[in-house]
This record gives structure tokens, C-alpha cells and sequence, in this order.
């Protein structure tokens, strides 16, 4: 029997990854490892609706087409190892995959605190659905809350534990919430939006320590100042699951490092012919923007990575090689989209906000529905809205670089 | 010709389907989404890339 392809990383990513493989006429073995117990399912939700309500994996779960009826799930068990020349992955219970291909989807797992003599019980980070049922079960109302890191999903987990009646504190070590992703107009005004539901803010602060023994009882701030809590939420940005790489001629510093048609590169910048990744865990250059890299951790990347890669290795593989130039040719080039929903704002932006020097109101009123943009020069590098969805959208395509 | 159905329960209006199927998905004025309920083969593709980008998993279609 040929050599499967092999998927590592069972979520979005990988998901989409076998479904295009299929859909483009790749009909051969596929196995997708993922070391949840679950099937595929859907991250944003968690810090949502699933910390909100009594949601399961069904009402979270992708659907499963049936042109995946014979992909190989290994779901369960995670990567150990892998051996790129030799082509081969090694698995958590001492199984060797050989593969003709790897796909790697891995994603992020947060970034913990690592203090010593850390209670057991009361902290949580919010990455898997099991993340967020535990939480969910110490969301009681009256229950005193801090939440450390005031990045997307830490504000987001404010809003969703406010609403279930907790007291909500957020740490933060910028002056304001989201300041990296949103600049500094649009990070204040979201920030007051917050207070006005009671959401307290602690900001230019840093904890330096976490109070309790069996269960936290409170956490102390290099300001001087401690806070009682029942419940700490570490929301510290991500790390890229890569350790299985290890030991490997790849270039894995902050992210697999990939070029334009998404293969993997080895340290001298040479690529891997059949070693690919798509998704959170990738860093990759977009071309409307410059040749730089970065890890792009929104919801629609994973999906328009794989629908190339998926495309693309389906050409490789039938040996087609004129299909398969074209399609390589193609440089991957998105435009990055991101909603957020925090008590009644939802956002939604285009592009690299973070890139923008100069942030200008494009319509609207600050503090009620509005649209700003972000400029380098003459470049509008990213668009954000609160409200105004359609007239956003229009921005869409105007986002990017002109030289 | 595709029969598409949004569960509107579940839909959150972030109008992600509109740019890959935009001859079935729009938002109206008020930034609600509205979609034709039947759509021709030929947009079966940008449909089902559609369905794949919903963030909730709203939408479906038979043929
Ligand atoms: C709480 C939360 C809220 C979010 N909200 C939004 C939002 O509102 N808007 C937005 O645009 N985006 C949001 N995102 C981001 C979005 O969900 C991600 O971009 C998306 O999930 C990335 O998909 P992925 O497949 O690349 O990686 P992941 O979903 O991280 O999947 C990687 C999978 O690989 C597994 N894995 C890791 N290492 C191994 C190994 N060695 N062996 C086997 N399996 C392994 C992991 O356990 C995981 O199951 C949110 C993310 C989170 C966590
Ligand atoms: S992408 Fe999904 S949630 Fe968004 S508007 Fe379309 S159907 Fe609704």
C-alpha cells in the first residue's frame, strides 16, 4: 500500500485540509492524528456561548462530510516525534506513521503562568472545549473573578462572566485592553464600553504571585496591590504546539515557517516538498502586505490555508505536474478577518491592524457605531468597525499595500 | 437547483458567507443577513465555501 498522507492536528485546520484533499481528487490513504479526545469542533464559541450555557460537543462539532468516511482518525493521541528525511511520524503510544506527505495543523496551547506553589483548582486558560467546561462550572454568579491578559479572549471571557453575574476583574500590562491589535482609539473606547457593564480593569500591572493553597484565593500585582478571587483566567497569548519537530532541519522559531505555496522551510530557507502547514500554528508572508512573516491567529486563515494546500498536494500526489505548477504559482495571499463580541459591541475587521501607524475615523461617532481605519502613509493596512457589519465589509477589498 | 437553509437561532450575522457566495448571501441595511432560498447548480461550489466559513455553523443545503 503508498504512503498516506498524514494530518497532524484534528481541528479546523486538519479538518479542512482532508476535505479539499478529497474534494480535489486525492483518493488515496489519509490518516489526521489529534491528541483531543474529539472529533473536530469549533474554537470561538468557548470563550462565548459555551462558558454562557450547558453546550456539548454536538452543538460545537463541524459536520463530518461523507467524503471523509475513509479518512484514518487518530484522535486521542498526540505526536510525539517526527522524522522528516525519513518521512515518518511517531505517535504518543510508540506507533510509527510513515507518510508521503505531513500537514501540520497543531495550532497554539496558551501560554501559562509558571509560579510555584500554584493552587490546583480555580485556574483556568480557555484553549479546548474541556478548558471551557471547567471554567464554565466556577462561573457561578457572586463569584469573584480575575482575568490576566487583556488580549481578545480575556476581554471576551470579561463580558461572558459578567453576564453570568461574576464580579470581573482584568490585569493587564498595557495601558489599555486589545492596544496591539486595535491601536489606541478604538482599545479606550471598547475599554469604557466595558467598565460601563462593571468590568474593573487593572492596567500597567503585572501579577506577581497567585494567593491559596489547595484553591486560589487571590493574586498580588507588582503595583502593590492584591485582589481576592475565586477564579483566575490565564488569557497570556499562545505558544505553537511544534516540540514533535524537534530535532529537525525546520525552521520552527515562533510558528512553522512556510513560504507562499505553504511548504515547510528548513533553516537555510529551502523548502520541504511534501511537508506543509496551515492554521494557527503557521507563520507565513502575505504578499498584499509585505514579504515579512507572521502568525495570523483568526478563524479564517486555517480554512484558506488548507483549501490550498488541500488543492495543491491533490495535484502533486496525481502527478499532473502543469496542474500542479499552476496551482504552486499561486501565492497565498488573504486578507486576515476577525469578529469579536463583547457585551453588545461586535467587531469586525480586515487586514493587519497592527501595522497601521496612523488610526483614522472613517465613519460613524466614537463611542456609538463606528468605523476606523488604519494607515501606513497612504496604505490602509486594516479596517475595524463596531456595528456598521455592511459598511465594513466594503472595506474588505481595499485593505493592502499599493507599492 | 440547491434548497439553502440558514438556521437563524444560530446565525450571528457576521456575513463571512457573503464573500464567497454573494449571488445567495447579502446584509441588508440593518446588517441582518438575508439569502435566496433556492440558487442555481452552478453556485454549488461558492455554497458549500459558504457553509465551511460560517463561524457557526448555520448554514446547510440539499440538491
Ligand atoms: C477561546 C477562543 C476564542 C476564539 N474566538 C475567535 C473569534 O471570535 N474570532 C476569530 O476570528 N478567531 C477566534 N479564535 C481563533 C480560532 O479559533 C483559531 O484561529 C482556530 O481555531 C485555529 O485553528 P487551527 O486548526 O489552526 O488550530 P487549533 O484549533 O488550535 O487546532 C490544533 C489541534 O491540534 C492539536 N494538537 C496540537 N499538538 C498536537 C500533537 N503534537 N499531536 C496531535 N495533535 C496536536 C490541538 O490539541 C488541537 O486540537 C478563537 C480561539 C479561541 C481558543
Ligand atoms: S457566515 Fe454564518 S453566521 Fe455569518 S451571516 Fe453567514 S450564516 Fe450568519
Amino acid at each position: 500500500m503508498s504512503r498516506p498522507v498524514v494530518v497532524v492536528g484534528a481541528s479546523m485546520g486538519g479538518l479542512r485540509v482532508a476535505e479539499t484533499l478529497r474534494k480535489s481528487g486525492y483518493l488515496g490513504p489519509l490518516v489526521v492524528v489529534g491528541d483531543e479526545p474529539h472529533a473536530p469542533y469549533n474554537r470561538p464559541p468557548l470563550s462565548k456561548e459555551v462558558l454562557a450555557s450547558d453546550v456539548s460537543h454536538d452543538a460545537v462539532a463541524f459536520a463530518l462530510a461523507e467524503i471523509l468516511d475513509d479518512v484514518e482518525w487518530k484522535t486521542g493521541s498526540a505526536a510525539v516525534a517526527a522524522d522528516l528525511e525519513a518521512q515518518t511520524v511517531t505517535l504518543a503510544d510508540g506507533t510509527t506513521l510513515d507518510f508521503e506527505a505531513l500537514v501540520i495543523a497543531t495550532g497554539l496551547r496558551p501560554r501559562r503562568l509558571d509560579f510555584d506553589n500554584k493552587p490546583a483548582k480555580g485556574i483556568h486558560a480557555i484553549r479546548t472545549l474541556d478548558d471551557a467546561i471547567a471554567l464554565r462550572n466556577e462561573l457561578v454568579p457572586g463569584a469573584k473573578v480575575v482575568i490576566y491578559g487583556a488580549g481578545f479572549i480575556g476581554c471576551e471571557a470579561a463580558a461572558t462572566a459578567t453576564k453570568l453575574g461574576a464580579s470581573v476583574t482584568v490585569v493587564g500590562k498595557g495601558p489599555v485592553p486589545m492596544l496591539r491589535p486595535l491601536g489606541l482609539e478604538l482599545a479606550t473606547d471598547i475599554q469604557r464600553r466595558q467598565e460601563a457593564h462593571g468590568v474593573r480593569f487593572v492596567m500597567n500591572a503585572q501579577l506577581t504571585g497567585v494567593l491559596g493553597d489547595e484553591r486560589v484565593t487571590g493574586v498580588t500585582l507588582d503595583t502593590g496591590e492584591s485582589l481576592p478571587c475565586d477564579v483566575l483566567i490565564e488569557s497570556l497569548g499562545s505558544l505553537p504546539n511544534t516540540e514533535f519537530l524537534a530535532g529537525n532541519d525546520i525552521d520552527i522559531e515562533s510558528g512553522v515557517h512556510v513560504n507562499a505555496s505553504l511548504h515547510a522551510l528548513r533553516a537555510n530557507g529551502e523548502a520541504w516538498p511534501n511537508v506543509f502547514a496551515v492554521g494557527d500554528v503557521a507563520r507565513f508572508p502575505i504578499p498584499k502586505f509585505d514579504p515579512s512573516t507572521r502568525r495570523v491567529e483568526h478563524w479564517n486563515i486555517p480554512t484558506e490555508m488548507a483549501r490550498k494546500v488541500g488543492k495543491q498536494l491533490a495535484l502533486q500526489l496525481s502527478g499532473d505536474a502543469d496542474a500542479h505548477a499552476a496551482e504552486h504559482a499561486k501565492a497565498f495571499d488573504p486578507v486576515p478577518s476577525f469578529w469579536s463580541d463583547q457585551f453588545e459591541v461586535s467587531l469586525l475587521a480586515y487586514g493587519l491592524l497592527d501595522q497601521g501607524t496612523e488610526v483614522r475615523l472613517l465613519e460613524g461617532e466614537p463611542g456609538g457605531d463606528c468605523i476606523y481605519g488604519y494607515f501606513d502613509g497612504d496604505d490602509m493596512v486594516g479596517v475595524c468597525g463596531i456595528g456598521m457589519r455592511s459598511k465594513v465589509m466594503a472595506y474588505r477589498n481595499k485593505v493592502g499595500r499599493t507599492a | 437547483m440547491l434548497k439553502i437553509h440558514v438556521d437563524m437561532d444560530k446565525c450571528q450575522h457576521y456575513g463571512q458567507c457573503v464573500f464567497d457566495a454573494p449571488e445567495v448571501f447579502a446584509l441588508n441595511d440593518d446588517d441582518k443577513l438575508e439569502y435566496k432560498a433556492t440558487a442555481d447548480d452552478s453556485e454549488r461550489e461558492n455554497v458549500q465555501r459558504a457553509v465551511d466559513i460560517c463561524p457557526m455553523q448555520a448554514i446547510s443545503f440539499t440538491e
